[in-house]
């Protein structure tokens, strides 16, 4: 649904998007990771139509979008990282003029304004004015706009940033229930957000793909070993000799509070780590997997400046 | 011409839901009775002493010395009314952000510019029309000539199209209201002055200087000459500062 092949923009000697690959399949929700100033907002204005690129290619919906511009834009639903509000308008009537310049039959813009508004759920502000809402209903306002016009693809820029916990919750919430409705890319800096979120994921920086792929092939093709954080009444050198003990055991570091017990991907000794700590009472208070993107995801950006 | 008319309406709806539209309105429409209650307090007394003289008498012209005035006045007020209207235009989605919805919406650049352009110059037109009622009032209990007075309309609203335009063009240029406000009352102030050096005489600039200034083309609308050389000027330059604005946007999203 979205194919980028080997994009590249320059703004003047700055390099904002180098040589870019990657697919996303029609349906799934894939994320664009990467640190700050990694070309996250950069691509997606390519992708939008907003700005176009210095060379290489990219298509959505199966339009090109440097010549077929605006089918392109007729098929995205753009939420910008900068929600784009007219703050003296009421919700309503925002979204009522974003339906009409997205091109909307007059026929249908009421009954999709109402739609909208029910799955944002948007419902309790619908006639207030924009500058009164608050930012999680802001949020929801600049979500709602990007699919006003029932677009295939939908790209979000930072939709949750600025948020407090319990906002960041609903919009995730919101956003996996567009699932298999729309394709969806979404950026962010915050690794939970793609595990919670995501189906696959996109990781840049510096403009340059690190990796790409559905989030088990990257942890399979990433991680070698397989292990646990596992945290104690206290962490220290005599505990760490206990796990070393363990048989299939390969390393044990201590990390502050935490031991890190790794062993060969492909066996699993977490039954093993968790009996020893039971039997000799260490005072189990947390114990987790660390093949998760977490790792990953700064093994990859911490190796970017070696590549 | 859907997409214009969509963009239209936002603006409108933009001016009169913030009080931008009644406070310039008020306080045009003050300025403008002010003026057209003071000439018409000073025509009345000099009428009444040119009547004493047979001679004088024939040249007591209500358009020449009350509507003519005015008009000239008026232009001098749009030019501290233009800019306005038209600072937020383009200045302003660029600052919020909201040039990015504009942008990556099915719609030209020529479209945008056009459809807010089209806004203030509607906003220009209903200034213009409650003006209009003051001149009621001297077609009731006078008996001036409607062809010079059709004619300063139609040179007000010209004049108002140009201006329109330059303060859209500098809108496009910053994301700073104030700066595109000033930089659009300079060069309005210049275009209103332009041709005072011909009367000192500045060689062979003169005539282009004089030209340029809209004071002399509008002039001649106010005396009831319609020139299609009077014409051309305005829809030209006015043409110019749309295109002028059209190809900023244009060239920032490409640089």
């Amino acid at each position: 649904m979205i194919e980028v092949r080997e994009l590249t923009k320059r703004f003047g000697e700055l390099v904002a998007v180098s040589d870019l690959t990657f697919e996303v399949e029609a349906g799934r929700i894939w994320g664009l990771l990467g640190p700050n100033a990694a070309g996250k907002t950069t691509t997606m204005r390519i992708l939008t139509g907003y700005l176009p690129a210095t060379s290489g290619r990219a298509t959505v919906a199966g339009y090109d979008v440097f010549d077929k511009t605006d089918d392109v834009k007729r098929s995205i639903g753009y939420l910008p990282e900068i929600v784009p509000l007219y703050l003296d308008m009421t919700v309503e009537a925002y979204l009522g003029f974003v339906a009409e310049i997205k091109q909307v039959p007059k026929a249908k813009r009421k009954a999709a304004v109402s739609r909208v508004v029910e799955s944002a759920g948007l419902k309790d502000v619908r006639r207030r004015l924009i500058k009164n809402i608050s930012r999680g209903y802001k949020q929801r306002v600049g979500i709602a706009q990007a699919m006003i016009h029932d677009p295939q693809v939908l790209v979000l820029d930072e939709p949750t940033i600025g948020l407090d916990p319990a906002q960041i919750r609903e919009i995730r919430e919101l956003i996996r229930g567009l699932r298999g409705e729309h394709t969806i890319l979404l950026s962010t800096h915050i690794l939970p957000e793609v595990t919670q979120v995501c189906d696959g994921v996109v990781i840049i920086n510096e403009g340059r793909l690190m990796a790409s792929g559905s989030l088990d092939e990257l942890a399979a093709s990433f991680e070698k070993s397989d292990g646990v954080l596992v945290r104690l009444r206290r962490a220290g050198a005599e505990e760490a000799a206990l796990f070393r003990g363990l048989p299939g055991v390969e390393k044990v570091e201590v990390e502050g509070e935490e031991i890190r017990v790794e062993w060969r991907r492909g066996r699993d000794l977490r039954d093993d780590v968790a009996r020893l700590v039971l039997d000799k009472g260490l005072g189990l208070k947390e114990m987790r997997s660390v093949a998760g993107i977490e790792d990953l995801y700064m093994k990859i950006v911490a190796g970017g400046g070696e590549q | 011409m859907r997409n214009i008319w969509s963009l239209i309406k936002k603006e409108l709806r933009a001016y009169f839901s913030s009080p931008i539209a009644y406070v310039v309105i008020s306080g045009f429409l003050l300025l403008v009775g002010y003026f057209f209650y003071s000439l018409i307090t000073w025509f009345n007394a000099a009428s009444m002493q040119m009547a004493q003289n047979p001679y004088y008498a024939q040249q007591v012209n209500v358009n020449e010395m009350v509507f003519s005035p005015l008009f000239h006045n008026m232009t001098i007020i749009l030019v501290l009314v233009a800019p306005l209207l038209t600072m937020r235009l383009l200045a302003e989605e660029k600052k919020t952000g909201t040039d990015e919805l504009l942008f990556t919406s099915p719609l030209s650049v020529g479209q945008i510019v056009l459809g807010k352009y089209a806004a203030a110059l509607i906003m220009w037109t209903i200034m213009l029309a409650l003006t209009a009622i003051l001149s009621i009032f001297v077609f009731a209990h006078g008996n001036p000539e409607l062809a010079p007075w059709l004619t300063g309309y139609l040179g007000l609203f010209l004049t108002g199209a140009l201006f329109l335009a330059i303060g859209l063009f500098f809108s496009s240029l910053t994301e700073n209201q104030i700066v595109a406000a000033f930089l659009t009352v300079v060069t309005l102030l210049l275009l209103l002055v332009l041709n005072w050096v011909t009367s000192s005489g500045a060689g062979g600039w003169r005539s282009v200087l004089s030209y340029l200034s809209f004071s002399e083309h509008f002039g001649d609308m106010t005396r009831g000459i319609l020139d299609t050389k009077d014409l051309v000027y305005y829809l030209t330059f006015a043409g110019f500062g749309l295109f002028l604005a059209h190809s900023v946007i244009q060239s920032r999203r490409w640089r």
